[in-house]
């Protein structure tokens, strides 16, 4: 304990020491107001498990052919890189995953 | 015999650097992982190209008999491709995941490779001869007109260039849901274990329709989800114990003799919180993104973000050493989440006397922690240290005040140069540590 120091400062003192980590948080949740209350938790753990799933259904798709067939389809926006529901996603979006025909260049 | 590792006496040269110097990398070459064989002769190397890149080492020359030998590309194979699972919606990448080395038994040499999904055994083999001297074949292949032949030969066999030839010998697929994320021999040589986020498999290497489930943490309701497993591995010397780590920092150490599923661990590694800490980056950080057996079977390695652990098996209750990689980083979390590098999964190793330890970092910095004599050096992996044998100058980052000439601040470093995977020569002091598209050699000097 400091000695000769008078309580009210001490406390003043104490309060002022957050960690550095707690700093971070409350930085966060300053830029992001609506972030959930579960940290680390399930939300992060289902994205993590749903990664890779892209969405197309071929139904939706003839229907919307069939419908629009003088019109032109819409097409997504060539940034956007998940399709889902709304959206009718072409072949196009969803480009044909070819294996790399090149060696590694590790290969020399 | 396996080095002093970082000691006062050890110091690392720059050996060789593989891949291509242009900065644009193309997402193919990114290594995904790097493996020596048991013998340290072979390393092999993953990318996300699904393709793997083996490099052996020549033997010393007896010209130079204080240098050790370097490692040259011994073959080259497309492992895996990528898939679209149509019922699924779910596209596989081709990135390999993970690649590990079988004992070799005779003169081939075998390795598994995995991607997300379906795990491959790859036989390696060298061919160094040919027949020669068929009568019904010409040497171009063409068969011959039977009445043409007069006489008979005996066919031989005659040298020929070195052929190493890789060739999938079996397929281990459909038995994974989520991603798998580790595989581990067994040290029965017989059987391994694949795991992803939610369950362990238990494999036999000579059969691929069957596998058998042996631990499953999905729980009945997926909302009810809060922790997956995020590495796993088979006890180097111990047959029936496997541990698997997990998103919330623990380790569950399991006994197969105990029960056919190992849902009940027989151990479980947790170091205790102190709740006052707790932030919203705490689970995230404490996230144990790989977990490595000592080479003895007597401690195991665990690597969170900012912290490598040693556990001993005999004690749960806390790790018996704690070392930090990179704390300074502790203080730019909230940016580190933004830009998702706070899920970066770095790896670790020990070296093969398990005296010391190597992890990656940012900057393209790699950290060495001594067991031993309580030294750590951060080394940097880059073009600009690459002249032969020329010795790697230990790098410094400035936590604050004042940066010293050499030393780099925490805010110039560069996130998109991270260190995710190294290995160690299991008898030697030769380490690969990989960078985005290049895989760096060093060695320790000699004399």
């Amino acid at each position: 304990r400091l000695a000769n120091v008078p309580q009210s400062l001490l406390i003043e003192v104490e309060d002022k020491v957050i960690s550095p980590e707690k700093a971070e948080e409350a930085k966060l949740k300053a830029r992001y107001p609506n972030l959930g209350h579960k940290p680390g938790g399930s939300d992060l753990l289902r994205k993590r498990l749903q990664k890779g799933q892209k969405y197309f259904d071929s139904g939706d798709y003839n229907m919307a052919k069939a419908k629009i067939k003088n019109k032109q389809l819409p097409t997504a926006a060539p940034e956007k890189t998940e399709i889902t529901g709304d959206h009718i996603p072409t072949p196009q979006d969803l480009p044909q995953r070819k294996p790399s025909l090149v060696a590694s260049k590790l290969a020399g | 015999m396996a080095g002093a590792g970082g000691g006062n006496d050890v110091q690392w040269c720059f050996s060789q650097v593989k891949g291509a110097i242009d900065d644009d990398v193309a997402e193919a070459d990114i290594i995904s992982t790097v493996e020596f064989n048991h013998s340290g002769e072979l390393l092999a190397t993953g990318d996300k190209g699904g393709r793997v890149v083996i490099f052996q080492q020549e033997p010393e020359s007896k010209n130079q008999p204080q240098c050790r030998g370097e490692y040259n590309v011994y073959s080259t194979f497309q492992s895996h491709e990528p898939e679209f699972d149509y019922l699924k919606s779910l596209e596989i990448e081709e990135k390999i995941n993970k690649i590990r080395w079988l004992p070799q038994k005779n003169a081939a040499q075998f390795l598994l490779s995995t991607n997300d999904k379906t795990i491959k055994l790859w036989k390696i083999s060298e061919r160094d001869k040919r027949p020669e001297g068929y009568n019904l074949k010409e040497e171009d292949g063409r068969y011959r007109d039977p009445n043409t032949v007069t006489t008979l030969r005996v066919p031989v066999f005659r040298p020929m260039d070195l052929m190493v030839e890789a060739s999938p010998r079996r397929v281990f697929a459909n038995a994974h849901t989520y991603h798998i994320n580790s595989i581990s021999v067994n040290s029965d040589c017989e059987t391994y274990l694949s795991a992803d986020d939610l369950r362990i498999n238990l494999w036999h290497l000579e059969i691929t329709d069957r596998s058998f489930n042996i631990v499953d943490i999905k729980p009945a309701n997926m909302e009810e989800l809060t922790e997956v497993i995020t590495a796993a591995e088979f006890h180097p010397n111990q047959c029936n114990t496997f541990v698997y780590s997990s998103s919330k920092g623990t380790i569950r150490l399991c006994d197969m003799r105990a029960s056919a599923l190992c849902d009940q661990h027989s151990k479980m590694f947790e170091e205790p919180e102190d709740p006052n800490n707790r932030s919203f980056f705490s689970e995230i950080i404490s996230s144990i993104s790989d977990v490595k057996f000592s080479h003895s079977g007597r401690y195991m390695m665990t690597r969170d973000y900012l912290s490598v652990k040693i556990w001993d098996l005999n004690m749960e209750t806390r790790p018996v050493e704690t070392y930090q990689v990179h704390e300074y980083l502790r203080s730019k979390l909230c940016s580190l989440y933004e830009n998702d590098c706070i899920f970066d999964k770095f790896e670790c190793c020990w070296n093969g006397n398990d005296s010391v330890v190597m992890t990656g970092s940012y900057n393209n910095f790699f950290r060495m922690f001594d067991r031993g004599y309580r030294q750590d050096v951060t080394l940097e992996a880059s073009r600009e240290n690459s002249k032969p044998r020329s010795v790697l100058k230990p790098r410094k980052v400035c936590t604050g005040g004042k940066r010293k000439k050499d030393e780099i601040s925490v805010d110039s470093l560069d996130f998109n140069k991270k260190i995710l995977h190294t290995a160690w020569h299991p008898l030697d002091n030769i380490i690969a540590v990989a960078t985005t598209n290049n895989l760096y050699i060093f060695q320790d000097k000699l004399n």
